[in-house]
């Protein structure tokens, strides 16, 4: 049992407990950055979900304003829905294509990805154009300050995410599939596909629950 | 220091990254969960504006769906799985999601009791007066 753990290897049995551990030391920089990464998101989410509770809360308070019935369109909601779906999809294929190093098949998948991530967002500026046109802008009742502020705080994460992904393809342009580049390109993969989650929660909460209120 | 970007050690891999498969098994796993998506999409959006199903069980089955879907993005996009090799992603996973409970939930169960136990306000307003 103790035996095990011969003089030489004594570091990898600190507490004499007759199991050796093989400490295989830092995890490479790939997991490090990724996992640092994925709690930035986790915190994010947490961002994202007090956005949710003020909406939950909120949502009824319309101060004699539209109610989410009388000013969402669904079909809209729909097609930015699958923009996105599609988009985490092509986003996916970029990221094995870089994984593989074929940069045709990476540029394709991120020139569709961000298409369809400016299609979203054309589409939630016309609708909030049109709210504000109509006289409906965060100011006119609680219901819509909330409304605004989640799904406007959704609208920038994804502008910022079309900016980084345009910086990750001219990164890939100029400096090729180096290792620090591909741990970027990671980091971003994980960033949009944790966008759609967050878009789940608000087509669901905001859009489908909304609408009934 | 130049790491291998493809390094994976025993015991920890990356969120995001999935144990070593071929390109086309990789492609399949995102095809499936782009498809479960899309189905639990519609099905969402079918069941909001339909009046085949008790009304009542709506936003109840609106959740559940919308939780589902979060469970198919992050197995078949973000690779979050139950394997050894996750241990530390899902822990991290479950913090945020104690997190982010703890805060909706407690709003929502807060505020829901703040109005019933409010004095109603024209009452306030007579006792500042």
């Amino acid at each position: 049992m103790a035996m095990t753990a011969t003089a030489g290897r004594a570091h990898a049995d600190p507490h004499h407990i007759g199991v050796v551990i093989e400490h295989p030391g830092p995890a490479p920089k790939r997991t490090v950055t990724a996992y640092g990464f994925w709690v930035f998101l986790l915190s994010d989410i947490v961002m994202f979900s007090c956005f949710f509770a003020a909406y939950a809360v909120l949502s009824g308070q319309t101060a004699g304003g539209p109610k989410g019935s009388e000013i969402f369109e669904q079909r809209n909601v729909a097609i930015e829905t699958v923009c996105l779906l599609l988009s985490s999809f092509t986003c996916g294929m970029a990221s094995i294509a870089a994984d593989v190093r074929n940069r045709f098949w990476f540029y394709l998948g991120m020139t569709v990805t961000c298409v369809l991530g400016l299609i979203f967002l054309v589409i939630e500026f016309r609708e909030f154009s049109d709210l504000v046109a109509r006289g409906y802008g965060p100011s006119r009742s609680a219901f819509l300050s909330s409304f605004f502020s989640l799904v406007g705080c959704h609208g920038l994460h994804v502008s910022a995410g079309i900016l980084w992904l345009l910086t990750m393809m001219a990164q890939v342009f100029a400096k090729g599939f180096r290792a620090d580049v591909l741990r970027r390109m990671m980091c971003f993969a994980l960033f949009w596909h944790a966008l759609d989650i967050v878009w789940v929660g608000v087509f669901s909460v905001v859009y489908l629950l909304g609408s009934g209120v | 220091m130049s790491d291998q970007a493809h390094t994976r050690t025993e015991h920890d891999i990356a969120p995001g990254d999935e144990e070593q498969h071929s390109v086309a098994e990789r492609v399949i796993g995102y095809v499936v969960g782009l498809g479960l998506a899309l189905l639990l999409t519609a099905t969402s959006f079918f069941i909001a504006g339909t009046d085949l199903v008790w009304q009542p069980s709506i936003p109840v089955a609106l959740i559940v769906l919308a939780i589902a879907q979060m469970g198919v993005h992050l197995v078949f996009f973000l690779h979050i799985t139950t394997g050894p090799d996750n241990t530390n992603n899902v822990l991290a996973l479950a913090f945020g999601l104690m997190v982010v409970f703890l805060v909706v939930g407690g709003t929502v169960w807060i505020m829901g009791h703040l109005n019933a136990n409010m004095p109603p306000m024209d009452q306030i307003m007579k006792t500042r007066m």
